[in-house]
């Protein structure tokens, strides 16, 4: 038995990052697991979760009042009709790629050290696209009419307009949202029967039960569970690149200048896995340190994060020089002005706010010691994300706000329930991960097992 | 700004945290709106009822509208107007295309005046010291009143009217003075052309009116004067003027057009050459002028001089003018000094413009002469106590007389005071008695019009509020209550005697009567030309020095929206953009760059304004081509009684009137007080410096020798895309095609056209900070252009409805179908299916989209229940809506045609736009009717589309603006 | 370790989620159904009247023209509804003392309207106007019903949007000669589908279908 143990750390040893060496089936199970059947809840969760809560009533209010009066209660007006509806519709959407990407294009090039992150990776794609979804629903004039955007049939004799892109993102992102809980949902299944199995009281054991469906671990059971999984991961490839892709064109297939652009699906693609891992490393810091999983969430991992921000960060960053650049080379008296007026105009501040922020910053993540400082990569990613949320204000508010007539000029501030909606939907973000977290294996058992188990395995051979 | 739980203040605060009522209304809101999310699943309606006449009326057939003449009166002069009304309801105004003032066009204020006739604030009940009365018990106090004056034949009694050319009400009042030989008839009235009768006065010994035929003249110049905008039969001038500024056209050429003025007026923006001069330099540069002309009266007098350059433009003019001979023109501006009409008659005397391109008239106001002292007459008379019985008729003194004169004080010592009005405001405060006064769409009468053609008033709905006219009120005095108005007016021009006697008028009369009140006028009723002889010599009190132009003077106009005040509590026109600075909801000291940095102010600085120990404040909006040193002020702001929507607008600018006559004071101390204003414009980039609107060629202009050398040249910039650049296939429109041609010379940017529309489409209005915000609902907008920075030498005005593109942005975005294409070309837009996304908004190049932030319309106030139009949508909460090109008229239209087997002829569809276009600027019709108006319009080689680069093929086009410059100043 | 679960939790698990699908498309179906019922659409649905008036009694037997009472159906959008005295016409001297009618005496004497409960009312943005459908040739009955039989009057159709559609779409099959248009008996010829087109093209019909036709 030790003598097992003994050879599978050596191997561990041999293959670093994916496991810190010195675990077992045993003691991989037993961390992870019990930081969800241990009785007793942390008080630094009590508190975080406590704070979020207060957000999620302040987004109520926020909901409630905005259904009552109307979305007049925000900053946006004629010529600015859309504000932080959608910059952090877009916002949310992006951040959920990250997850899509690690779980389903990372799982089929076969990259194991995604096996430690999907798990909550995938929680947070959830989490941010409910969030989403919430903003073009309540951004409408008459939200309870959202179900005219659905083809179905009516007493009006009447469809959606199909070459509108809100349409096709009503589409995208409601596939989206169900792929993303399939896949995360088949990815739990064998974690759930185990804490099932590991329970003591039998409530949370029936609880688990429930959800595990009926897991066994028979081998019947793991294999439909790899074929599922593998289509799910095929289902959700193109996904990645769809999504925003799609949410692109709704401002790529408009005639303003600063939207009318084709570079915007790519741009906004790269974008969203930017802003995504950003938002990963922003959770997974604080969280393995908090909940001592330095062991399974290892350097390397924050280090191949921090090599993708800094690959994305530069396609994006590219999409920054083409719009100046098609500005200048287009010729085209408005195209230029817009460029212009982002440069010098009222909102000038913001546009090298951003700049810095998703230009400058990451260059720092080419120094080995800052991929591999945890706190330093932290400050990186938090920047990151406040300089994607930027871009999208950029984006929607300075190519609106003027436009082609002088004369329809105006000016966006957002007012207080802008504010709290954003805060709220925060709020509401936090709170589902830190329920996930308290309530759901956030690393997933089975798959770092393997990981043990792959060691033992090429020991025997 | 105004109080919340009134109805009638739209918009809701978006921050109910900090104030109370909206939070109220938040939850009265929250109700209604998990009501409606409730129904919305399956919308089932609750029943309704039908109540049907017990005895229908003849003539009228339900769902159909009727049209009535009647005439708005505004400083005496009347405008004839149709009013339409649906099942007795008056909702629109209309010109009257017969009545000469009008010619079937109206303005601004005459289209807003159906909003003052449902006005919630109006007084509804007579009040006896503030406490609720009754008309008789008015009647009693009065007859009382009168019993003690018998003694004294009426040495006690005192009438005040605003300025009044009724033949009618004349008559009633000089019988009520023959009754009472001592009494005295005063008038009083801001803007009551009195310098003008005062200039006649002086040049012909007797205060004739002028009336001018701008469609005759070759060279005009305006002397300190906005003929096109403001005053007596400013709608027709227009129509005259713009009938000689469309190049090309047949007939006898482009006129040219000269302004003389302190501040820009839409006359000087019309012209073609403006020259910008102090009010108080105006009476010198006429006297150049004149001297520059040779005029006879004045010979030996040249007047001081205006400095080299402007010696040179006057040089310029002289001669244009003198070429121009009989043809030539010179208007004096209704607040110019006597002086400056006097040597205007003297200058039209010369040129022989007299019975040519003006001719002179007996006045029209009748009765009270002298109305210039008038005020300060009666006043001294109520200090030597001769005063006991005050009546007022009309008009609000208090308010607007020069506190100067000190009237709210002073009249303290009359016994009996009596206030007639339509509110309850700061005069009816000071009096005993206050009179609910019928609007004029409740009640009959008659007035002169510019030229003096007798107009009718006849009512279209009862009293709302039990108002009284002026006549009931004369005829209580003269003791017979019981006449109504009819009677008393039908028997003034039936001749008849009062019918209360039952003599029975002849029929002819009778006819003719019912003829004049079917036509809105008397047919050939207009003051014949009168021939007067000018005065050798004039004596002018004109320096031969150059004033001392250091002084900072202020110049007193009339609000372009609530004129003297009256219309203070008129909602629309209070949110209606002013001409040039395009502020809602507020005035502001208008002053040119120069002289806001010489006095170290900057826009938005409040200023103490002082002058002879009185002080106002206000603050600073810089207008570019006002002259220097010169600050303009409007009157007509700053009402503290006038009713929830006027109360507490802008300042008030009586303080420092002058108490004579006389509309500028000069040598006024400006200080900065340190606050600041928060201004509410509807466009904050009038573009001095950008030169967008030329370089993306929104505006678009030339001079008439560009036209003749080549026509295209001003519009063509070779930017149209070619006609099958397009994804999609083209509109084919077998039916029609409605399409609009907008022509930027003939536009004066009057803004009669915004509130016409507001007015026909139920088009709700958003409050100040609602406007703040950028969230004004006007459907069709004027856009100004200033070019020639800092000064500002040319404007241009655009006036933007929706474009109807043929590849409208729009349509593709909308995800519900709820912005579509019609068969006819019109962009259309559907309320009850629109869920609010606004990306159309976005995507509209125009941004002529509005969209509904909050429940702007009024569904609460039972008054303004009754003025929406019928046939138009009423917007909820949540919803887009724009420009329609009046799809109602179109379909009504097309209906009526269908129904005879013949197509909608030209002209048969009028956007309400159009409608009320006093230049004609605006055209609408099918463009598959190739001899259509707009068809020959849109054929012109100035028709542009505005960005047409886009490829958005828009259905309203511009014709280019073409000004007639004179080669001999340079600069044009 | 014990099983938490019963074996035969598989069946009913199983069960379960398919009986979850069914009740998920049997909703979609009620509120369908729901929408298109008299109790949304009042469709069928007898108002009661102050008055009893009975179609049935003044159309049917009698044979009153419709134009007697709805006088401004053929140039106003509006039909128009009677006014008490049309009502007086006849009933001064008819049924001058039937107790029936003493609510339209009593508006007549107090010259206070009756208030009838409204059977067709179109939502508040619709615009509909009846003058040009009557020219057209669509007949009372196409949209109303043969109210010669309705003794208490009810909404006959939906006046939903796609039954306007209908005959917005293909009016031919609903035209009848403009003679016939107030005859409730008139039944279409056996050819009439054949020459539909044909009586839309004389009658220079367009067959408008865009938004602002009817909604503005």
């Amino acid at each position: 038995m030790d003598r097992i143990e003994r050879e599978a750390r050596e191997l561990l040893e041999a293959k670093p990052g994916v496991l810190e060496p010195g675990h077992t089936y045993a003691s991989v199970t037993d961390k992870i697991s019990a930081v969800v059947l241990s009785r007793k809840t942390p008080r630094s969760w009590i508190i975080g979760f406590a704070i979020s809560f207060v957000l999620v009533l302040m987004l109520f209010y926020t909901i409630a009042y905005l259904l009552a009066v109307g979305v007049g209660i925000w900053g946006i007006n004629i010529p600015v009709g859309w504000g932080f509806d959608i910059i952090n519709f877009v916002w949310w959407i992006g951040i959920g790629h990250a997850g899509t990407l690690i779980s389903a294009i990372l799982l089929l090039l076969r990259q194991e050290w995604r096996t430690s992150i999907n798990r909550f990776a995938e929680a947070m794609t959830l989490f941010a696209v409910s969030c989403a979804v919430l903003y073009p629903l309540l951004h409408m004039g008459r939200p309870w009419l959202a179900y005219w955007l659905l083809p179905y049939p009516n007493t009006m004799g009447l469809w959606p307009q199909f070459r509108s892109p809100l349409v096709w993102d009503v589409f995208a992102v409601s596939t989206y949202g169900l792929v993303s809980l399939l896949f995360w949902y088949v990815g739990l299944i064998p974690d759930l029967a185990t804490l099932r199995d590991r329970a003591k009281r039998t409530s949370v054991r029936v609880i688990y039960g429930i959800l595990a469906m009926g897991w066994r671990g028979s081998a019947i059971h793991w294999h439909r569970y790899e074929t599922a999984y593998l289509l799910l991961a095929g289902l959700a490839t193109p996904l990645v690149v769809s999504v925003h892709t799609v949410v692109s064109f709704d401002f790529a297939v408009s005639v303003i200048p600063g939207w009318h652009a084709t570079i915007f699906p790519p741009y906004f693609v790269a974008g969203a896995i930017y802003s995504g891992f950003a938002m990963v490393l922003t959770l997974a810091i604080p969280i393995r340190a908090v909940y001592g999983l330095e062991g399974f969430i290892t350097q390397s991992h924050l280090e191949n994060m921090a090599k993708i921000i800094l690959a994305t960060g530069w396609i994006v960053v590219y999409g920054y020089a083409m719009e100046a650049f098609t500005a200048w080379y287009s010729g085209n008296a408005y195209e230029e002005f817009m460029i212009l007026n982002r440069m010098t105009g009222p909102y000038a501040s913001l546009y090298w706010t951003l700049l810095a922020c998703n230009a400058l910053a990451p260059q720092a993540l080419w120094l080995r010691r800052v991929r591999r400082s945890p706190l330093l990569l932290f400050a990186v990613a938090i920047v990151v994300n406040i300089g994607m949320w930027l871009e999208r204000f950029v984006i929607v508010v300075t190519s609106l706000h003027r436009d082609f007539l002088p004369s329809s000029w105006g000016m966006y501030t957002p007012t207080r329930y802008d504010w709290s909606m954003y805060i709220g939907t925060i709020g509401l973000f936090l709170a589902l991960l830190f329920l996930f977290i308290r309530f759901l294996p956030m690393i997933s058992i089975f798959e770092m097992r393997a990981m043990v188990n792959e060691g033992i395995e090429e020991e025997h051979r | 700004m105004t109080p919340r739980e009134d109805g009638f203040e739209p918009g809701i605060d978006a921050s109910p945290w900090d104030d109370e009522p909206s939070r109220r209304r938040f939850l009265k809101l929250m109700g209604a709106s998990i009501a409606l999310a409730g129904m919305s699943g399956c919308t089932r309606q609750p029943l309704e009822k039908i109540v049907p006449y017990v005895r229908a009326p003849e003539d009228l057939v339900p769902g159909k509208p009727l049209f009535f003449a009647s005439s708005r009166v505004l400083g005496g002069t009347a405008l004839g107007v149709l009013v339409e009304s649906h099942m007795g309801r008056p909702t629109k105004i209309e010109g009257n295309p017969e009545h000469p003032s009008s010619l079937g066009s109206t303005d601004a204020l005459a289209q807003a005046s159906i909003l003052d006739l449902y006005d919630p604030d109006r007084s509804q009940v007579v009040t006896q010291a503030g406490q609720i009365a009754t008309w008789p018990a008015l009647l009693g106090a009065l007859s009382a009143a009168l019993a003690e004056e018998n003694a004294s034949r009426g040495a006690g009694i005192r009438i005040l009217t605003e300025t009044i050319t009724s033949p009618s009400l004349a008559a009633r009042i000089r019988a009520l003075l023959a009754k009472y030989p001592e009494a005295r008839w005063h008038s009083w009235e801001p803007f009551a052309r009195e310098s003008a009768a005062a200039g006649a006065r002086m040049a012909h010994g007797e205060p004739l009116n002028t009336v001018y035929r701008l469609d005759r003249a070759d060279v005009i110049l305006a002397l300190d004067s906005d003929f096109l905008h403001a005053g007596a039969g400013s709608v027709r001038y227009a129509r005259d003027f713009a009938s000689r500024r469309r190049p090309g056209a047949e007939g006898r050429g482009m006129n040219r057009l000269y302004s003389i003025e302190s501040a820009y007026t839409l006359t000087g923006a019309a012209a073609d050459h403006r020259l910008a001069v102090r009010a108080s330099e105006m009476d010198a540069c006429a006297l150049r002028l004149a001297s520059e002309l040779d005029v006879a009266a004045v010979r030996g007098r040249a007047g001081p001089s205006l400095g080299p350059e402007r010696d040179r433009w006057m040089r310029a003019l002289a001669g244009d003018l003198r070429r121009a001979g009989a043809n030539g023109l010179v208007v004096a501006g209704d607040d110019a000094p006597a002086a400056v009409h006097a040597l205007a008659h003297a200058i039209n005397g010369a040129l022989g413009a007299a019975g040519g391109t003006m001719y002179l008239t007996d006045p029209l106001e009748a009765g009270a002469a002298d109305r210039a002292g008038s005020l300060g007459a009666l006043l001294e008379d109520v200090d030597a106590g001769k005063v006991r019985l005050l009546v007022i008729l009309g008009g609000n003194p208090v308010y607007s007389a020069p506190e100067r004169l000190d009237f709210a004080s002073r009249i303290a010592k009359v016994k009996v005071r009596v206030h007639l009005s339509l509110h309850a405001d700061e005069t009816s405060r000071l009096c005993h008695w206050h009179i609910p006064e019928a609007h004029w769409l409740e009640s009959w009468g008659d007035a002169r019009a510019h030229d003096g053609t007798i107009s009718m008033i006849q009512p279209l709905i009862a009293p709302l509020y039990n108002g009284r006219s002026a006549h009931e009120v004369i005829s209580a005095m003269l003791g017979e209550p019981a006449r109504t108005t009819h009677d008393v007016v039908r028997a003034h021009w039936t001749g008849g005697a009062p019918a209360a006697k039952d003599g029975k008028p002849s029929a002819g009369a009778e006819e003719a009567w019912l003829r004049s009140v079917h036509d809105g006028f008397v047919a050939g009723s207009a003051l014949p030309p009168r021939e007067a002889r000018l005065r050798e010599a004039l004596e002018i009190p004109v320096p031969q020095e150059p004033r001392d132009s250091g002084a900072i003077e202020v110049v007193f106009r009339p609000d372009p929206s609530t004129w003297d005040g009256r219309f203070a509590n008129n909602a629309w026109l209070q949110e209606l953009p002013r001409p040039f600075t395009k502020i809602t909801w507020d005035g502001a000291a208008l002053m040119a760059p120069a002289t806001a940095a010489a006095l170290g102010l900057e826009a938005g600085d409040v200023a103490r304004i002082a002058h002879e120990g009185r002080s106002i404040e206000a603050p600073v909006w810089i207008l570019p081509g006002q002259a220097q040193g010169s600050i303009t002020v409007h009157r007509g702001q700053g009402r503290t009684l006038a009713g929830r929507v006027g109360n507490g607008v802008g300042f008030r600018v009586s303080p420092i009137l002058p108490a004579g006559p006389g509309s500028h004071i000069t040598g006024v101390e400006v200080t900065r007080t340190g606050a600041r204003h928060e201004f509410a414009a509807t466009q904050l980039h009038h573009d001095i410096a950008g030169g967008h609107a030329r370089e993306r060629g929104i505006v678009r202009e030339g001079t008439l020798d560009d036209f003749r050398k080549s026509p295209e040249s001003i519009a063509d910039r070779g930017h149209a895309p070619p006609a099958d650049l397009t994804l999609y296939p083209a509109w084919k429109n077998e039916g029609h095609a409605w399409g609009m041609s907008i022509d930027l010379g003939s536009c004066t940017g009057c803004n009669a056209c915004m509130v016409a529309c507001q007015a026909e489409n139920n088009i709700p209005v958003v409050g100040k900070e609602e406007v703040a915000r950028g969230r004004e609902m006007h459907w069709i907008r004027v856009d100004t252009y200033f070019t020639g920075a800092p000064e500002a030498d040319s404007v241009a005005h655009q006036p933007v409805p929706c474009m109807h593109c043929e590849t409208a942005p729009c349509e593709v975005v909308c995800p519900v179908n709820a912005t579509v294409h019609g068969p006819e070309g019109l962009n259309e837009m559907v309320y009850n299916r629109c869920v609010g996304t606004r990306y159309c908004s976005n995507n509209c190049p125009y941004k002529v989209r509005r969209f509904n932030f909050f429940r702007y319309a009024d569904l609460e106030t039972p008054s303004l229940r009754l003025l929406h139009n019928p046939d138009v949508t009423v917007r909820t909460r949540g919803v887009m809506e724009k420009c329609t090109y009046c799809v109602q008229r179109i379909s009504a239209a097309r209906i009526q045609a269908k129904k005879d087997g013949r197509r909608i002829r030209d002209g048969e569809v009028t956007t309400a736009c159009e409608a009320a276009c006093p230049s004609r600027a605006i055209v609408f019709g099918d463009l598959n009717d190739p001899a259509s108006r707009v068809s020959r319009m849109k054929a012109s080689p100035l028709d542009y589309g505005l960005l047409e680069e886009l490829n958005t093929r828009p259905r309203t086009t511009y014709l280019a603006r073409v000004r007639n410059p004179n080669p001999e100043i340079r600069g044009a | 370790m014990p099983q938490v679960f019963h074996p035969s939790t598989n069946t009913f698990s199983r069960v379960s989620i398919l009986t979850l699908v069914v009740l998920l498309l049997a909703a979609a179906w009620i509120v369908g159904a729901v929408n298109r019922s008299p109790y949304v659409t009042h469709a069928g649905v007898v108002r009661v009247q102050p008055v009893p008036f009975s179609h049935k009694h003044h159309v049917g037997a009698l044979g009153i023209d419709c134009r007697y009472c709805h006088v401004s159906v053929e140039d106003s959008a509006s039909a128009g509804i009677p006014p008490t005295k049309t009502c007086m016409n006849c009933h001064s001297q008819i049924f001058a003392d039937s107790p029936m009618l003493e609510p339209v005496r009593e508006s007549f004497r107090t010259d206070r309207s009756i208030e009838w409960t409204r059977v067709h009312d179109l939502p508040d943005f619709t615009y509909f106007d009846h003058s040009i459908h009557v020219r057209k040739g669509v007949g009372c009955v196409t949209c109303h019903g043969r109210v010669d039989d309705m003794p208490l009057t009810w909404r006959e159709s939906t006046l939903h949007m796609d039954w306007c559609l209908d005959c917005h779409r293909n009016p031919g099959p609903h035209l009848r000669p403009v003679s016939r248009v107030f005859d409730m008996t008139w039944e279409p010829p056996p050819d009439h589908a054949a020459h539909a087109e044909d009586l839309v093209r004389d009658r220079g019909i367009e067959k408008r279908t865009d938004c602002w036709t009817c909604h503005r």
